[in-house]
């Protein structure tokens, strides 16, 4: 069993990260709580998604540190992966699958009891109880969407990572999100979403961080 | 306090939620066991539903199979040793065809990030995914060895433990070492070339090892002994490439 390990505050400590030549984040210091949502913001090729995945654990910083609570990120392993949940620009879901097969076998790779359950409660939340045994290539994007939100917190992560989740929603899916978010900021994760839409957002963010060319500004 | 305290504080919840480990205590082994399990099943069920790895790779396969058989045989008689070598050429081709289409559908929805992501060994996820191929590959044997038998009237099935236990150990050894190169390079533009120029040199010793097992089991009076010899080689081989993939495989796929 992963070691209990929980953490209520995100911190980056003057993050850089290069890929080759290039430097994607430069010295990019930010702090994320508890019940809270933080946007990131910037253009393309800003740095939002590098700073995603480094705080994933996916990426390692080139220098600097990731903290989570008291914990270091490049320590956390098996146990701070089993904390985190994320929605990627790519959803994450074998199309192959169908929505509840997709539930079922991530809730089965983090090793949670009451796999029916969840998976029956994820479906009933993103709306696809009638269409749980369609395979997900026949999905729209909106309903991929809202199984994908589900894939990402069937583990009740604290920390929950969105790379521009609002992308291609109509308006309704996109308060349907927008809904999701703020419960799970009640129910004390640290959201974290990047976006160029500020519309989309609208007043969802209790703090944001804007990047320019791997910089805060 | 932090700020996400204070806010939550500000909006009438007193304490932050302590959020509580919704695992399943599980020994180190059963957990490794079940995520290898469930890697496989879900590679298998995806298979199963496209079929799309199975077909492209039997019919790869048979078309070797066929082709060799044109050239090799003559007058209804085969080549000498010729069966062997076109069996294996059958196994490795396709089996390279399997490795790459295995990694490429974990490519397309990234969901190999979501794998690298979950809380499970990823030893754990190399040996799912070799589980995966080494099954496939099975599937393909179980067409190809009788076809190669009927073409180039070979004894294949006059010692079928043998021939079975060359099989397997020779399978598990090309895909050991083809299933950490294919997770390697899944990030690569150029997997497609790449995948078989890294391949096929690391793995001439297990190719060799499996033709002339077989043919020492073909020939006109069966060199059990040498067969044996063969089979014990490709067994170590198996040892050595599954220990040094699983030793590499976390490194490798962190980037």
């Amino acid at each position: 069993m992963a070691a209990d390990l929980d953490f209520q505050k995100l911190e980056l400590l003057e993050v850089t990260r290069t890929f080759g030549r290039r430097r994607a984040l430069n010295k990019v210091s930010m702090t994320a709580g508890a019940g809270t949502i933080t946007a990131l913001l910037g253009h393309n090729g800003a740095g939002k998604s590098t700073l995603l995945s480094i705080a994933a654990t996916l990426l390692q910083p080139t220098s600097g540190s990731v903290r989570f609570g008291t914990h270091d990120g490049r320590n956390g392993g098996r146990a701070l992966r089993s904390r985190i949940g994320m929605l990627g620009h790519d959803l994450y879901l074998y199309a192959e699958l169908s929505a509840a097969e997709n539930l079922r076998f991530f809730a089965n790779i983090y090793g949670l009891g009451g796999v029916e359950r969840r998976v029956d409660a994820a479906l009933d939340r993103a709306g696809l109880a009638a269409r749980r045994d369609d395979v997900v290539s026949g999905f729209s994007r909106g309903m991929r969407q809202r199984l994908a939100l589900e894939r990402a917190l069937i583990h009740e992560p604290r920390l929950l990572l969105l790379d521009e989740p609002f992308t291609g929603l109509d308006e309704s899916a996109r308060e349907a999100l927008r809904a999701r978010l703020r419960a799970a900021r009640t129910d004390g994760a640290i959201v974290l979403l990047t976006t160029h839409d500020l519309a989309a957002i609208a007043d969802l963010p209790d703090a944001s961080v804007s990047l320019v060319d791997g910089r805060v500004q | 306090m932090n700020r996400g305290i204070a806010e939550l504080r500000n909006r009438g919840i007193a304490e932050i939620p302590q959020f509580t480990n919704s695992a399943i205590p599980q020994s180190p082994l059963v957990r490794f066991l079940r995520a290898v399990f469930e890697v496989t099943r879900k590679d298998l069920l995806v298979e199963a539903r496209t079929r799309e790895i199975l077909n492209t790779t039997i019919f790869f396969a048979i078309s070797c199979v066929l082709v060799f058989a044109f050239g090799f045989v003559r007058e209804g008689r085969p080549v000498q040793d010729a069966a062997a070598g076109i069996l294996w050429i059958a196994i490795a081709f396709s089996g390279t065809l399997a490795l790459g289409r295995g990694f490429e559908r974990e490519r397309q929805g990234e969901t190999l990030r979501a794998l690298l992501m979950a809380p499970i060994d990823r030893p754990a996820l190399y040996v799912g995914k070799l589980l995966g191929i080494v099954i496939l590959l099975a599937a393909v044997e179980v067409l190809v060895v009788p076809l190669v038998a009927l073409m180039f009237q070979a004894a294949l099935f006059s010692h079928a433990a043998l021939m079975i236990g060359l099989l397997a150990a020779g399978t598990i050894g090309f895909s050991a070492v083809g299933t950490l190169f294919a997770a390697m390079l899944v990030r690569a533009r150029s997997r497609d070339v790449m995948l078989p120029v890294l391949l096929y040199p690391i793995t001439v010793p297990v190719i060799i090892a499996g033709v002339r097992g077989t043919a020492a089991l073909l020939a006109p009076e069966a060199d059990l002994p040498m067969a044996r010899a063969w089979l014990s080689m490709l067994v170590f081989f198996d040892v050595v490439f599954v220990t040094l993939a699983l030793w590499t495989f976390e490194p490798v796929m962190t980037e």
